[in-house]
Order: C-alpha cells, then structure tokens, then sequence
C-alpha cells in the first residue's frame, strides 16, 4: 500500500472522541509528564502532538499513512497525561480509538488476526504457545544461546528481547489450581480468581501465591478454568471487536461462578475488568452485566487492605522499594494499598523510589515493537531504582516485572523483582 | 515540504536525524496553544548557537524565512511557522548551565523549562519569580521572547525585570552578547532589554542570564467573595494602599465563576459579582497579621465571605477554581481564544463592564478573569470555529475589546505577546511615528526579513 492509496480520515460515522479531541486547548501540560516526549524530544512524539494528529485525520487532513500509525502505536498508554490534562482530555483513550479505527480502515497482517482471534482466546493455545519458551529456558538451549553468543548474531534487538521472558513456569496455573480452593479456617467470602494469561504463564508459583493468601484469610476461592484473556491485548492493538467478544465471555463465565468479588494479581487485567462496563455500555445484551461485573473486579492488594488480615508472618529481613503500574496507580487509583501491605511484612525496609509512577516503558509489547525507545524510558527508571539501594522492587503487573527484571540485568543490580503479594506470600509460609 | 535543497543543507549543519519533513511532523510544528493551526515547511531542531547560526546564514541565501520556537505554548501565534518557512525549535538546548550563588545569577539555554530552573534554584535557597500560567511546559527562551508574565507579577515584576543579559544569535547569522551578571550596566544602549517581548523577530535567544532573589521561607492565601464586582476591584486598591504588597491578587468575574462551577461542582457561589484570590509571602510570622488585615479590608470592602488559609494545605486548595478556569473554558466550548488587554487599575470595573456589553451584543459567552493586583486582565471568548457566522461575531467582539482597553488607557497584550491575533490591532494602540520606528528598527536587524517575518508589527 503506497502512501498515495492510504485512506484519508476518519469515517464520519466512528469519530466519537471528534469532541474529544476539540477539548484539548494545547496547553501543553501533558508535554511535563509523558515519557515518549521526554525521551524522543519531539512534539509529535507527545500527547498533545498525538492528539493534534488525530484530529488532522479526522478533518482528512492527514492520511492513515504507515508513519501515522507507527505514531499512534508510540504511546505508552501510561496515562500520565490524562492525569495532568486542565480539560480532562483522555489523550490515551482517543488513541486507542485511533487504534481501533486504524484496524477497521487498514489491511492487518495475517499473524495479528491468528493472535488475537485464533491464540489469545483459547487457554488451551495459550499454554501450548509458551511451550518452545520452556524448552527453551530450561533444557539448556538458553543458557547455550547467550554463552556462546549465537544471540548476538540476531539483530541486536532481537538478541535482547530473548533474554527478556522470566523463566517460564512449569506447569501453567491453570492446571494446578483445583476449581475451588477452600478457605482455611472460617468461610468468611467466596471470591473469584482471574486467571491472568502473563501471571498465570509466566510467574505461575508467585499467582498461586496469591490464592494462598486468599485462603489463608478466609476466602473461599473459585477458579474457572476457561477463563479466557482479559482482552486488553487485543484492544491495544486495535481489535475491538475481539476484546469486546472476551470480555463478554468472562462476563458469562464469573456470573456463573457467583462470587462477591473477582480478585486480579495483574494489574492489566483489573484495569480492563473494571472497563467492561465502558466497554459494552452500548450491548443491550450486556450492559447491565458488565456493569455488574466491573463493579465486582478488585486487585488483590486492594481486596486485602479492605479486610481484616491474618497477621502471623514470619519475618523477612529484606529493604523494599516499590514501582506503581500504570495500569493500577492511573488505571485504578490504587497506591496506597501495595504499600500498605508491603510495611506489613515484619522486617521489611520500605524505601521510595524517586518517580515511582513514572512509566517503566514495558507498556504490553512496547519493548518489542519499539526496543529503544523502551528502553530509554527503562533505564530512567533503572536509575531511580538503583539509587533506592534496595534488594527488592515489588510491582503488582507481569509487564512490569519482565520489564523491570530485564531492566535489572541490562544495569547489572544486584536486585530482585517481585510482586508484592508474592513477598506477603512468603512470609506466611513456614521457613 | 521545503524543496529538498534546504532539506540537505540543513541535515549538513544538525544531522539528518534533527531535521523532520514527515506530514505529521510538519502538523505537530504548526500550532501553539492558541486556537490556531498552520503547517510548517521544514523543522530543524539545532543544538548550539554555531549551528543556528549557519541556519539563519543559510535562511538570508536562500531569502527562507526562520521561526523559531520553544515549546510552543504561546497564546497568540508568535511562534507559528507557514508551508514556506524553516520551523526552528529550541528544545534541545536545555542546558542549565550555571547557577552562581556568589552572583545570583543562573545562566540558562533557551530550552529549558521555567519549572525545572524554579525546582533547581529553590533547592538552593533562590527563587525564580516570573510564573506563567503554562511554567511547568513553557521554556525560558519562550518567556524571555515574549516578555512572560503571571500571577506573582503584581510583587516581583515580569520576566523584564530579571534578564540581566543574553547571547543572541542575529537574523544575519552572527552571535552577539550582550548585557553580563551585573546589577547594573549602562554602557551604550540596554540591547538587552530590547529582545525581551521582541516575539523572536530580532534575534533568536541562544543563553540567558537571569537574577535570583532569596526564596520567601513561606505562603499563605485567603479567598474573598464580592456580591459587587466594583467592590471587589475598589478593595484591590484599598490593600495596595494600605501599604500591604500581596505576591498576586487574582479575580475571577461571576461568569468565570459559573463556568467553573459547571465543570468542577465544588460548590462555588455563582451569584457573587467576583472572587478574589490573595497570597502573601514572607516570613511566617508576618503573614497570620497581613492576612488578618487583608481579611479586614475585603470584608470592610463589601465581601460577603472571606477564606483565611492557616497553612499550606488549605492556600492550595483556595487556588484550585482559579488553577481550574483554563481547563474549565476548555470543555465548555469547541474553541476559545484568551485576551490578556491590560488597563490600568482604576478602569478595571468599567472594563469589565464594557467587556460584559459587548457580550450581550454579540451574543457571546466571555468570562473574565486574571490579574486584578496590576490590571491586567484575560477576556476568554468562547466559541465553535465550524460556524462562520458566530466567527464573524467572535471576530467584531474582539475589535470592540481591544477599543475599548485602548479606550481606557490600555494596551492590546500585558503578558501573551502580540504574534498573529493581534496585529491588526497595533495601529490602534501604537501612533504611526512609533510603528515606524520599531519597523527601522526591525530592518536593521533582519535586513532580508527572514527572522519571524509577518508577525507582531502589522504588516504593511
């Protein structure tokens, strides 16, 4: 497709952030917080510049071209210029729907239509996915691949990004998971567990630490094992239609489980749980239940620090810094709570990073498609971190903490990632 | 685009990755923060003064005009390029390259953001005063170039008052500096101030030496309703002349008022005819008195309520409906486009006045608020720029303000510069004999009209 043939604008009838877009005065104020500009230097690599771009489309001023979507897809969708923004304006959502409009308009390749309809869908898929990963790390091809430098014969990026999975977890939690896990002691709640399709494939051992600390405080929890990908994937690469179809199949799937809550250990998933509602207001089918079921959605920490804790843990000895996911400090309000139960922990030194909520650049797929810029915006972080002089940074999103792990290594700390409930986890459990 | 000639020569001065040609580039280098939108011809984003100084060499050549901008968020189109003109941002000299505490001088380059010079001298004791409304994006370069002013002007002065010298790379390419970290220096004529609010059409601003003052150790503020706005406006003068110096005092009109409260539902009492918002600083000990006593004056002055913050918490919450105006305004309406005529003190009632008339006529909403300590005050009008017949009113309204501030003994701009919005309203303000001699002036530094060409004098 040549940038002759590219569509112009937007169709007249899908432009609904057209008002959107007008609220934005260019003030400018999100150029203060948005870490693509202040890595890349340039308006067009801002919010406001992304949002000045959008509307040009919209007004078919400006052609879909292959560089205006590689624009759209720079944002991090961190929404730190949401937060700052005097006029409210979601830069990040209107770029999403750019996103989505980009898919409607523009030939997709055929590997995005075979992930997110054909794998992200189906558990089942997922799980066979991530085998070759396993066999990778763990039969010794991993550790003969970076040794012996046949990594640094791929493209550098290449070679870097295949360092960057965390060992994949043996067996996916799915599997090991019984469908309901008992409380111990009195049943004081029945709570869903949504299985994130990162934690529970990827950091398995630390979500099943998340269950155990359900049980361990009264929560009776249920499992389901089809649970399907939260969607948020597949909405950031546009696919609205997809995200819209997994997010009614969980909707269907914990409505029949019948639980007061559905607790989340991945601060992606509970984000995009808690916009279901947003997501189908205009389903006549399901609006009402989304809204039931986003009302339901909780992160783990904030389930936790509304109810009383069973407090016999063991002590750790260990200084603990803390790194706030987009997706739970902006996406969900929620700071205070990972924290909270952080100090929780006796033996813990609780130290604050410098710009704890400022993006890690891990940002879903974002060190993939944009290794340099990701990492750019990683190493800020990195430096915060390691002037923390901490051994550990807890942060409650798998992105995050490949991302920060990766991090780690690139700057040669001695430190580890974890997630926080992962650490709460470990001090309830007998030495 | 610029033919590709330019391009090349311009990627032999800063390098190919510094110069942008790409659509959505030559967009996102078209506008300000005002209601405008134009396209650039080519951006290039230099890093020294050598290298602006080829650019501009090369600009006289070629006879293509140079704009240069920081952060682009001027609210009055100074800083806009067009499709034949070199877009030239100054956001990667961002350098602050000295803070002289001996001196209390900082020695800064034109990028960088007035907020981070505040953070860096007030971590040493200094302050920065000069606070535009947009401190926490706009750069020094930008202020100094458009003479920036703010809130804390009514005790501290503008921007003006703190250029002490600069380095200034000339329309014809050579660098000049002028002025030094000195107090005081009149040897030959003040250059120096001639390039602050000279709008880039002299020079472009390559370092910046500005004054620092002692930090004030505290702050404190208190909130004034007015039933009449003429009240309010007397009491300002009432304060002043009690031999108090607040650091600002805002005022926000009934229709600011309202339109806020729709926005934020905080409660505000939108049948008051103005808010005052007043911060002292100083020593904590004096403030509890001063405040006490303005506090007085208000309520003696026909306030129907009055707001004394006790600490730090309670001044930042007093300040929130006015922080709030701007993004208040933005939701409202599709567009608006913020005056920012200045009058003196006295005509402040009758401005308003006048300001609300010409909002009746034309059937246009216009909050007013702004600076009421020093007069200077920024009508907003509100607008939706697909309707050309409420342009046409928009366009007839603004001719009246304007009149109406010269009327008083005003002037088109205290703060936001002159650029393209209000050009066509200099020959009111500004006698023939006047316009002629900054046009002498203008041609002696910018023989060939390159630099910012089309903006601020009204072009002839």
């Amino acid at each position: 497709m040549t940038e002759e043939s590219a569509p112009k604008g937007f169709s007249p009838k899908r432009v609904p952030s057209y008002d959107e877009v007008l609220n934005c005065i260019r003030c400018g104020l999100c150029l203060s917080v948005c870490p693509t500009y202040r890595e890349a230097g340039t308006e067009t690599n801002s919010p406001r510049g992304r949002v000045a771009l959008i509307r040009a489309a919209a007004e078919g001023k400006l052609e879909l071209s292959h560089n205006f979507v590689d624009h759209m897809y720079r944002c991090l969708n961190c929404m730190a210029c949401a937060e700052v923004c005097p006029s409210g304006v979601q830069a990040h959502e209107i770029v999403l729907d750019a996103r989505v409009e980009i898919a409607n308009k523009l030939p997709q390749p055929a590997a995005k239509k075979w992930i997110f309809e054909g794998l992200v869908p189906n558990p089942n898929r997922m799980e066979a996915a991530v085998w070759p990963l396993r066999l990778y790390q763990r039969t010794g091809l991993r550790w003969l691949a970076e040794r012996t430098g046949v990594l640094g014969m791929l493209p550098h990026h290449l070679g870097e990004v295949a360092k960057m999975p965390p060992t994949a977890s043996m067996t996916p939690l799915r599997r090991k998971l019984p469908e309901v896990t008992p409380a111990q002691g009195e049943r004081k709640y029945r709570v869903g567990f949504f299985l994130g399709c990162a934690q529970s494939l990827l950091f398995a051992e630390n979500s099943a630490g998340t269950v155990r600390v359900l049980a361990r405080n009264g929560a009776e929890v249920v499992t389901p094992k089809d649970t399907a990908c939260c969607g948020m994937p597949a909405m950031a690469y546009g696919d609205l239609d997809t995200a819209m179809k997994l997010a009614r199949h969980n909707i269907d799937l914990f409505e029949k489980a019948g639980v007061d809550a559905v607790i989340t250990d991945c601060a992606t998933c509970g984000e995009f749980g808690k916009h279901y509602k947003e997501l189908l207001k205009h389903d006549p089918e399901y609006a009402e239940l989304a809204a039931a079921y986003s009302d339901r959605v909780k992160d783990i920490s904030q389930f936790l620090a509304e109810i009383p804790l069973d407090d016999r843990l063991n002590e750790i000895k260990v200084k603990v810094t803390y790194h706030d996911p987009c997706h739970l400090a902006r996406g969900q309000g929620i700071t205070a709570q990972p924290r909270d139960l952080l100090k929780m922990i006796p033996g813990v030194e609780f130290v604050e990073m410098k710009e704890p909520n400022w993006c890690c650049g891990g940002a879903g797929t974002y060190m993939l498609t944009h290794y340099e810029g990701s990492m750019n915006i990683l190493d800020r972080k990195m430096a915060n971190a390691a002037n923390t002089e901490a051994d550990i940074i807890a942060s409650g999103c798998p992105v995050c903490q490949m991302q920060l792990g990766y991090g780690v290594r690139r700057a040669k700390l001695r430190m580890k990632v974890t997630h926080p409930v992962a650490l709460l986890d470990q001090a309830y459990r007998p030495r | 685009m610029l033919n590709p000639e330019i391009a090349r020569q311009l990627s032999q001065i800063v390098g190919e990755r510094y110069v942008l040609t790409s659509p959505e580039d030559l967009i996102c280098y078209g506008y300000d923060a005002s209601s405008l939108q134009k396209l650039a011809g080519i951006v290039v984003l230099p890093r020294t003064p050598q290298e602006i100084s080829e650019i501009l060499k090369l600009a006289n050549r070629e006879r293509v005009p140079v704009v240069p901008r920081g952060a682009a968020t001027g609210l009055s189109g100074g800083s806009l390029p067009d499709v034949s003109s070199i877009a030239l941002s100054v956001t990667r000299m961002n350098q602050i390259k000295e803070i002289d505490l001996m001196n209390l001088v900082a020695v800064v380059e034109p990028g960088v953001v007035t907020a981070d010079l505040q953070a860096e001298v007030e971590g040493k004791g200094l302050f920065y005063p000069p606070d535009p409304a947009s401190l926490k994006q706009s750069t020094l370069g930008g202020n100094v170039a458009e003479g920036a002013g703010g809130p804390r002007c009514l005790k501290y002065g503008t921007t003006k008052d703190y250029v002490l010298g600069l380095e200034v790379v000339l329309p014809t390419g050579e660098i000049m500096r002028i002025g030094g970290k000195l107090m005081k220096d009149v040897t030959g004529y003040n250059l120096t101030q001639l390039f602050v609010g000279s709008e880039g059409t002299l020079g472009i601003i390559t370092e910046i030496i500005l004054r620092l003052v002692p930090k004030p150790p505290s702050k404190r503020t208190a909130m004034a309703v007015f039933p009449r706005l003429d009240d309010a406006t007397q009491t300002v003068a009432n304060i002043l002349g009690a031999g108090l110096l607040p650091s600002t005092i805002e005022i926000m009109d009934t229709t600011t008022i309202w339109v806020v409260e729709q926005y934020l539902h905080m409660g505000l009492p939108v049948e008051a005819g103005a808010i005052l918002i007043i911060e002292v600083d100083g020593h904590e000990e004096a403030l509890g008195p001063e405040l006490a006593r303005i506090g007085q004056l208000c309520e003696e002055g026909g306030a129907s309520e009055v707001k004394v913050a006790t600490n730090m918490e309670e001044s930042e919450s007093l300040w929130t409906a006015r922080r709030a105006v701007s993004g208040a305004l933005g939701r409202l309406a599709p567009a608006k486009q913020g005056e920012d005529i200045s009058v003196p003190r006295s005509a402040i009632p009758e401005m308003v006045r006048r300001i609300n008339d010409i909002s009746k006529r034309y059937n246009i909403t216009i909050p007013v608020f702004g600076h009421a300590g020093d007069g200077n005050l920024h009508p907003n009008l509100l607008f939706d720029m697909r309707d050309p017949e409420m342009m046409e009113r928009v366009h007839k309204a603004t001719a009246e303000i304007f009149e109406a501030a010269v009327d008083l003994g005003g002037t088109l701009s205290g703060e936001h510069g002159i650029g393209l919005l209000k050009q066509p309203f200099m020959a009111r303000r500004l006698s023939p004999l006047v316009l002629e001699l900054m046009r002498r002036v203008k041609a002696t530094f910018d023989p060939n009209g390159i630099l910012n060409p089309g903006k601020m004098l009204y072009p002839e």
